[in-house]
């Protein structure tokens, strides 16, 4: 079952290209992360599947709709965290909540998204008296309080201490543990290497890479070791590091030297990430 | 309907909440009528008593700043800080939203209106409008073309920061010419060819004329056609200015 797909995605500002063609497929209760610099694309794709922007060229499907064609029915079945907070300032949080939940059909109860996203011990207090990361939360509740099927986190933790960021990727673990589907945009890798089953890496409007975290950082991708000899530093990107250790060690032993500060590495999703963006 | 009325208390709830604006937006004509009256309340102007004046002049401020100033800052607000953006991404249909905002807002002119006419037959000795009728229909007409005018002032605004300098910059010099605190008569020549066109003067003579004159509605068409043309501008300008979306990112 697939809850997104989209091919041949085309969309241009005035003279300029934002998205020149991409293809991608997220099914049902899979957590897909969209990765990019700024003015890869990125929300430009989200907006689109949202139902906010129209596109130039292309299909795409969300939930079997075509966003540009959805109704009130589409957008029961949809949550939606924007980049920025976006709350009302004098109400409480269970009021928020409670404002929300009555634009659904079957909502969520809003003490139970309270306790989702962890604001128990704030739920009467006004939204202008949270914390950052609180706001952060509370949005997110307000992406979850119609019961979504397909959620859509735009940056969910930007802002958050690491604490705070450890229990929103609970939260949203929790997620696809009932089924949801998440489509997760980030600029933290870990997150998305914590998170994503799938990632895709936007650049310039095109699509880079695409796989989950394992693949990205595995397969042809080369392991870097890492080395001091007679003060100098050394480091060599091998597709064969086994042999090139063996190499390496014999050598030294050889010649009776120690290897100084050896270190072999295989490169995490950032070594990727920026390797495929910085070009 | 569920929707509508959903949406139409949360609209009330917000207002409230907000003291800074309701005070600005609510309590300030209120207590203009106040002082002012208390001042030449008892003196003649236009052949009316200054506190009948008044009167209808500060229902005419009070739908300038509900109607119009608090809800282009409100709605710009909204905009700039991704409220309505957020609000198109639930089941809850616009027009519905929009509906149920201006309903909010014409509830609150309302009980202002109501306020102001109570405290002037209490504290001022003013008689209660014989046409209350003729009057609901001057303050529907009014509260709409002045809603339709602050919509349409937000596709001009580009800062939630901006929006409160740029609609006082708007509303509080038109309040003055229109002669909703003094009689027109009295001035320069200039600022009374810009009050003969603006649509708060010919609201407040509306007003006046019903609540003072004993008039109906029906024989102030002229001044009915003047706010009217005004609302269809405004109209206008909301159907190409209004965004959802904020202007920033």
């Amino acid at each position: 079952m697939t809850a997104v797909a989209v091919s041949g995605l085309r969309k241009a500002y005035g003279d300029h290209e934002a998205l020149k063609g991409i293809d991608f497929m997220i099914e049902r209760g899979e957590v897909f992360g969209l990765l990019g610099p700024n003015g890869a694309g990125k929300t430009t794709t989200v907006e689109i599947l949202e139902g906010y922007r129209e596109r130039d060229a292309g299909d795409v499907q969300v939930l079997d709709v075509d966003p540009q064609q959805s109704g009130p029915a589409w957008r029961e079945r949809i949550g939606v965290m924007l980049q920025s907070s976006s709350l009302y300032p004098n109400l409480t949080v269970r009021e928020s909540l409670g404002v929300f939940a009555g634009y659904y059909a079957s909502p969520r109860r809003p003490d139970e998204v309270i306790e989702i996203v962890e604001l128990g011990e704030k739920a009467d207090a006004r939204v202008r008296t949270l914390s950052g990361g609180q706001q952060r939360r509370l949005d997110l509740g307000l992406a979850l309080v119609g019961d979504p099927e397909l959620v859509f986190l735009d940056e969910p933790t930007t802002g958050f201490d690491p604490g705070a960021r450890r229990s929103a990727w609970q939260t949203i673990r929790n997620l696809r543990e009932l089924g949801k589907t998440v489509l997760l945009t980030t600029h933290y890798l870990d997150e998305a290497a914590q998170l994503a089953d799938r990632v895709a890496v936007l650049r310039d409007g095109l699509i880079v890479r695409e796989g989950t975290p394992a693949e990205l950082t595995g397969g042809e991708v080369e392991t870097e070791i890492r080395y001091r000899r007679n003060g100098d530093e050394f480091v060599e990107r091998t597709h064969d590091p086994t042999r090139r250790l063996h190499e390496l060690t014999s050598d030294a032993i050889a010649r009776g030297e120690e290897l100084e500060a050896l270190e072999v590495r295989r490169p995490t999703l950032e070594d990727v990430y920026l390797e495929l963006t910085s070009e | 309907m569920r929707l509508f009325l959903h949406e139409l208390r949360t609209e009330q709830v917000l207002f409230w909440r907000n003291r800074e604006a309701a005070f600005f937006t609510f309590f300030l004509p209120v207590i203009f009528f106040l002082v002012f009256g208390s001042i030449y309340g008892s003196d003649k102007i236009e052949g009316i008593r200054g506190a009948a004046f008044l009167e209808a002049g500060m229902i005419g401020y009070g739908v300038a700043s509900t109607a119009f100033a608090g809800l282009a800052i409100t709605m710009v607000i909204r905009r700039e800080s991704g409220v309505l953006k957020r609000i198109r991404s639930t089941p809850l249909p616009p027009w519905t939203y929009l509906v149920a905002v201006l309903v909010s807002t014409f509830i609150t002119f309302l009980i202002e209106a109501v306020i102001l006419i109570l405290l002037g037959r209490l504290l001022f000795s003013v008689g209660l409008p014989t046409r209350p009728f003729s009057l609901l229909v001057a303050l529907i007409v009014g509260a709409a073309s002045f809603a339709a005018l602050g919509l349409g002032l937000t596709g001009l605004v580009r800062s939630a920061e901006g929006s409160s300098a740029v609609v006082n910059f708007v509303y509080l010099p038109m309040a003055i010419i229109s002669g909703t605190f003094f009689s027109p008569a009295k001035y320069p020549a200039f600022l009374r060819a810009i009050a003969d066109v603006l649509p708060l003067t010919y609201f407040t003579k509306l007003t006046r004329n019903i609540v003072v004159r004993h008039d109906h509605i029906w024989s102030q068409g002229g001044a009915i056609a003047v706010v009217v043309i005004w609302g269809a501008i405004g109209l206008v300008a909301a159907l190409r200015g209004f965004r959802w979306q904020p202007r920033e990112g």
